[in-house]
């Protein structure tokens, strides 16, 4: 794909400009005119008045919108960087916008419920696969466009914004998606790894979110290195058995975006994720968690739907099935940290 | 989609047998041969990377396992100067290889030479040969030889074999989107994908094509087929082109799809059973052969390429379920089936498609004996599977045209990626299994089959499946209450997915739940020597086969009925 000659090269497309879309879109800003969407006039004012956002210098080659029908019309390729919760409205509104030839890769970590019209998880409390999407499934089933991919990997905003080196996935079934993706982003401080199983990446950085939490319960109760690298190791044989019976593959969750993404974010007082566990074991309760946290912490919904699916399939995940406890139950930290220590764990590693 | 029948036959739409793209492809035969055969050298240096060590060992390859066949898997149909052609080509390769004279591009241009005879003799040979005449005749016979027999043994007495009473398509009811696929035969190139479960099969479909007033289609028959004289003469008059299963190497394949994508490109019609040969479960097809498939992808992209962007240049994909009640070759597919899936020994029985008197005794009984097959024509979808309207454009799910054209650009031009076009065949294999499942049409005889095996696996359900098939049918009776009470809470789910579109249901199925059995027993695998389904003495239900039940009954798995039997 040589691109140097073609003299109208389009522009290329952000959605959501939060803390990781504002960093990739940087990134992108170095080789490409970037056009970038934002809900709220008062942010698109600002990148193009101030070339800023929350105050934070970007690139001025970022021209702001908030018009899904001109991005769409301007860029080929569009990289959808906003949080889960809003994702399919999102991508409903620019679905009458998008076309096959469109690229599309996203980079939001998180799964949607999908649910026959009229139910809610609490009526049916058991789900199977087919009532979970992932954020590419979304795409597909919510826009006409075919060529997608995932941006997924220990990609923490504030790090790439201070150009630290640090590397990604992208994902697709499409080697000219991956590509065109690697052609995009790669730089020297940026590497960028190919693979073909999506969902298998999608899912490795959803589910490494409940591992996040209670990674941060664990610091909250102040307990030391040990028990991390417990968690951390256990956590993956979770992982790794969740996103399998999820259609995902074994060499995906051991991959940058599994087990690479798993260690920086147990690690990281940065995250989200980790804050919330954090808090919990503080003894907060949830509510007030949420009421005074900025964005969207998107491993509690991951429990919430992963427990609802652990029992519709009859599969066990103890890390997940008690965490679910502690955030919906009541059930006190330390007493799910006594069932976890408790539980017949017999052999270390069976999935290889 | 109405309950009604369609039996009125249709004009051609292209009365003028000229017209017709197969007659124009067979009359520029020659031309159309060179151009396979060009395309098939290109795609084969393509594949070895312009390479002239991987190329030679490609032809090495090709010429030992060529030697190899005609000494262990010779057959009546293989031309006379084969082994002359072979050894010819082997003494050049040695020759070449010796040969310290030629600098690299006069080797290479030799070796592309050689690659070039074999392509061109394998576009000879794969080539269709319609002929015009036979076409016509061979069709009269089917439709005369049909209509007689069912005369004769619908209207009684032997004098009303010249009655005209009844047609074939009484006894062959045509459903679906057949105004559709008349439009846009006539104005883009159809490829038809039929579900495929007995050897009738492709004689029903060429018979259907003709009724509806398509012309011919091609589709690719085994070679084996031709072995025999007069299937030959069938085949040839139908339009068929020659695949030869023996042959695996990559300029034999390479030729193979590209005489087929070539021939979409033509313009000419296409039948392929994308399940490659009978389902042998008696399940509708889940994965289907994407190598023929993929070449209606690639001459879709191949058109674009050429600049053809409008509906002419435009293929159309047109899924077909056909519906049985009884499936002749039922017995031996299902242990076919269980013998490969099964670690059981099961002993293989003969094919009973084997011998013309088989053949012959079938038709009789087809003819005389009251069981009905319904053929559905689905939607006609693009080739990444969205529905088409009748003018040929492409509908996304949200109702917008989209242009199909867009699939395969990228930085706003149409290019070639090999990569991406496999993933797009696969796209559009999943799409035609999910069609496939939209317009089965569900007969009493499957309702029943499904209804009483779920009973009996419930009954059992420690078992796996092949001891539960080895159970001794002696032993199994189903009260007729019991069976009745379930196949009406079936019926009820069945009902609700025909309310979603998910499924068809055939229309005597309408009819209250004790006709529906009555006619469900007196119709599942009817011909049979041991029946799957009979009423015995005391009015219960009991099988004589279980193997064959469980072929039947695979006709409506893949709908998750079965979760209503836990």
């Amino acid at each position: 794909m040589s691109s140097k000659s073609i003299s109208n090269k389009k522009s290329i497309g952000v959605v959501g400009m939060g803390s990781f879309g504002t960093a990739v879109a940087n990134i992108l800003a170095a080789k490409n005119k970037v056009i970038a969407y934002a809900r709220r006039a008062e942010v698109v004012e600002e990148i193009n008045t101030m070339h800023t956002v929350d105050g934070s210098k970007i690139h001025e080659d970022i021209l702001g919108t908030q018009d899904p029908e001109y991005l769409c019309k301007s860029c080929d390729t569009i990289f959808f960087m906003v949080p889960s919760a809003a994702f399919q409205e999102v991508i409903r509104a620019f679905s009458p916008f998008l076309y096959p030839y469109h690229m599309v890769i996203h980079g939001t970590k998180g799964l949607c419920l999908n649910l026959p019209e009229g139910k809610s998880l609490e009526e049916v409390a058991k789900i199977s696969r087919k009532n979970i999407l992932t954020m590419s499934e979304v795409i597909l089933k919510e826009t006409v466009v075919i060529r997608v991919g995932c941006l997924a990997g220990p990609n923490l905003a504030k790090e790439l914004s201070a150009g630290q080196p640090a590397a990604t996935v992208v994902a697709s079934r499409f080697n000219e998606v991956i590509l065109e993706g690697q052609r995009l982003l790669r730089n020297d401080k940026f590497q960028v790894y190919g693979n073909s199983d999506i969902v298998g990446v999608e899912l490795s950085g959803v589910l490494k979110n409940i591992i996040a939490i209670a990674s941060g319960a664990l610091a909250g109760l102040g307990l030391g290195e040990n028990a991390k690298g417990l968690l951390i190791s256990r956590g993956m044989v979770e992982l790794v058995y969740l996103g399998n019976a999820l259609g995902g593959s074994l060499k995906s969750f051991i991959g940058l975006a599994g087990i690479g993404d798993l260690v920086t974010t147990c690690n990281s007082t940065l995250s989200r994720n980790y804050t919330v566990g954090f808090r919990l074991a503080k003894g907060e309760k949830l509510p007030d968690i949420l009421n005074t946290m900025e964005e969207v912490a998107e491993g509690i919904n991951t429990v919430r739907l992963m427990k609802a699916f652990v029992e519709g399939t009859g599969m066990r995940a103890p890390i997940t099935e008690n965490l679910y406890k502690v955030l919906f139950e009541d059930l006190k930290i330390e007493e799910a940290l006594q069932y976890l220590m408790k539980y017949p764990f017999s052999v270390d590693v069976d999935f290889i | 989609m109405g309950e009604t029948y369609i039996k009125h036959k249709y004009d051609p739409i292209l009365p003028q047998k000229d017209e017709w793209p197969v007659v124009k492809l067979s009359k520029s035969r020659k031309e159309f041969i060179r151009t396979v055969a060009e395309a098939s050298k290109q795609s084969v240096l393509q594949i070895t990377n312009n390479n002239i060590d991987l190329l030679k060992e490609e032809l090495e390859t090709t010429l030992y396992r060529e030697k190899l066949r005609i000494k262990q898997n010779p057959w009546a149909v293989d031309p006379d100067d084969e082994q002359d052609f072979w050894r010819k080509v082997k003494s050049n390769l040695v020759q070449l290889s010796q040969d310290g004279s030629l600098n690299k591009t006069q080797k290479k241009k030799k070796y592309i030479e050689i690659l070039d005879e074999i392509t061109t003799r394998y576009a000879e040979e794969i080539a269709s040969n319609f002929i015009h005449s036979h076409y016509k005749l061979t069709r009269r016979m089917v439709t005369y030889g049909f209509s007689r027999l069912l005369n004769a043994a619908r209207v009684k007495g032997i004098k009303s074999i010249f009655s005209n009473q009844y047609t074939l398509q009484d006894k062959i009811q045509i459903v679906g989107e057949t105004d559709q696929i008349r439009e846009l035969a006539s104005k883009g190139t159809i490829v038809m994908v039929p579900t495929h479960f007995s050897n009738l099969d492709s004689i029903l479909i060429g018979w259907i094509i003709s009724v509806l007033g398509l012309p011919p289609f091609i589709y690719g028959a085994g070679l084996n087929l031709f072995n025999i004289g007069i299937f030959a003469y069938f085949m040839n008059a139908l339009g068929a082109y020659k695949v030869d299963r023996r042959k695996k190497n990559l300029p034999y394949l390479e030729t193979l799809k590209t005489y087929s994508s070539e021939a979409i490109q033509f313009g000419v019609h296409s039948l392929f059973f994308p399940g490659g040969t009978r389902s042998r479960s008696g399940m509708i097809e889940k994965k289907l052969k994407l190598g023929l498939l993929s070449t209606a992808v690639e001459a879709q992209r191949a058109n674009f390429q050429k600049g053809v962007d409008d509906v002419a240049g435009k293929i159309f994909i047109v899924p077909v379920t056909i519906n049985y009640h009884f499936v002749l070759e039922a017995p031996s597919l299902i242990r076919e089936h269980l013998s490969i899936t099964g670690q059981e020994r099961y002993y293989k029985e003969s094919d009973e498609f084997s011998t013309s008197y088989k053949i012959s005794k079938f038709l009789v009984k087809f003819f005389t004996k009251g069981s009905d097959i319904s053929v559905s024509i689905g939607k006609a979808m693009d080739v990444l599977g969205n529905y088409v309207d009748t003018d040929g454009h492409s509908i996304d799910k949200h109702g917008r045209k989209i242009n199909t054209s867009d699939y395969f650009k990228a930085n706003g031009k149409v290019s070639v990626d090999v990569q991406r076009e496999e993933e797009y065949t696969h796209h559009l294999g999943k799409r035609i299994v999910e069609e496939f499942h939209k317009i089965n049409r569900i007969f009493s005889s499957h309702l029943l089959a499904f209804a009483a095996f779920q009973i009996i696996k419930k009954e059992n359900k420690k078992m796996d499946l092949y001891s539960l098939l080895r159970l001794p049918e002696e032993d199994i009776e189903i009260s007729y209450d019991s069976f009745k009470a379930t196949c009406e809470k079936l019926l009820e789910e069945i009902t609700e997915l025909e309310a979603e579109g998910k499924v068809q249901i055939a229309p005597h199925m309408k009819e209250g739940i004790d006709k529906i059995i009555d006619h469900g027993l007196a119709n599942v695998g009817m011909y049979h020597a041991k029946r799957p389904l009979v009423k015995n003495q005391d009015g219960n239900i009991v099988t004589q086969d279980l193997s064959l039940l469980y072929f039947y009954h695979n006709r409506l798995v893949g709908y998750e009925l079965e979760k209503h039997f836990k």
